[in-house]
């Protein structure tokens, strides 16, 4: 479930909050449960590491239990905890910086195109394919390959399924600059996985025709 | 007016995501039905986004969910463990 399943559901959410507020403090639990898988996906995305990812999730819901006061009820609880979590990852990597020799400057935005992989047929790789571990951990990989300003909007648009404006917002950046990282990162995800996916997959198809 | 294969690359997640203007789309369309290699390109596009977004591809490692609310209960009920110095909400909010 994406974060933006979850925070359809239908529960009052700035109601939870101000109970909890007013001191029925075990109502939290509650109030983030629907949020626990995408905070975590969230954090996996950027640190690569299930132990680690598990901790900046367990510091993320931490951080928006001792700052709820501060919870503005204009906007939704799921974007506040998403920019508590990309804060929680991003002082992570910074943390990481030193020792990964890996640089958080933000490369060019628009520096070159990007171009797809090309094939001349694609059949459809099923979503039973995801049962494989090696499949799961392709696209974890190439998810990680991106640099940082075109994962956080990949992982916010296509994975928490956040609108075009939810992801300008929890970001901070313009909707354009949502749409050209979009593209970008859509891009050489395709690059990457599509060689890769027809490879491992075996094509039934072609096997029965060749007979 | 036809367009050139790079240039529906260029198109590609606009269309994806149905927002390109309609003139454009249908120039795009029109392309895709003849272009078996940008047909491709956005089949296996899309394709590969459905994949990425499936719940299975970032599994919650076992006992996440316990550790948490157990973590979270300590914080709730241990009064006298708040952190020792209170969390400034910029703390949390800013982007340095």
């Amino acid at each position: 479930m994406s974060i933006a399943d979850a925070s359809s559901q239908t529960r009052d959410e700035a109601q939870m909050i101000a109970a909890i507020l007013a001191g029925d403090r075990d109502l939290y639990h509650r109030l983030i449960q629907p949020y626990e898988l995408s905070v975590y996906r969230m954090a996996m995305s950027f640190v690569k590491n299930e132990t680690e990812a598990e901790d900046v999730a367990q510091e993320a819901f931490l951080k928006a239990l001792h700052n709820l006061a501060n919870f503005r009820a204009e906007s939704k609880f799921s974007t506040w905890l998403i920019s508590i979590t990309l804060n929680e990852a991003r002082r992570w990597l910074r943390r990481q910086r030193t020792v990964r020799m890996e640089s958080l400057d933000d490369p060019p935005e628009e520096g070159g195109k990007v171009s797809p992989a090309l094939l001349r047929d694609w059949r459809e790789i099923p979503s039973e394919s995801l049962e494989r571990k090696e499949v799961r951990a392709l696209l974890q990989e190439a998810i990680g390959h991106l640099s940082l300003i075109y994962r956080e909007v990949l992982v916010l648009r296509d994975i928490e399924e956040l609108s075009i404006e939810e992801t300008a917002g929890a970001l901070a950046i313009s909707i354009s600059s949502v749409k050209v990282r979009l593209h970008r990162a859509r891009i050489m995800l395709q690059k990457e996985l599509a060689p890769k996916l027809k490879q491992r997959i075996p094509n039934k198809r072609r096997w029965l025709s060749w007979r | 007016m036809a367009l050139e294969c790079k240039h529906v690359w260029d198109y590609i997640s606009e269309f994806l995501d149905d927002s390109l203007p309609a003139a454009t789309r249908e120039l795009v369309q029109k392309h895709l039905e003849t272009c078996e290699i940008c047909s491709a390109i956005l089949d296996s596009t899309r394709n590969i986004l459905i994949l990425t977004a499936d719940d299975r591809v970032f599994e919650l490692p076992a006992g996440y969910s316990q550790r948490l609310h157990a973590r979270l209960e300590r914080e709730i009920h241990g009064a006298n463990s708040r952190p020792e110095k209170p969390i400034q909400n910029r703390d949390i909010l800013d982007q340095d």
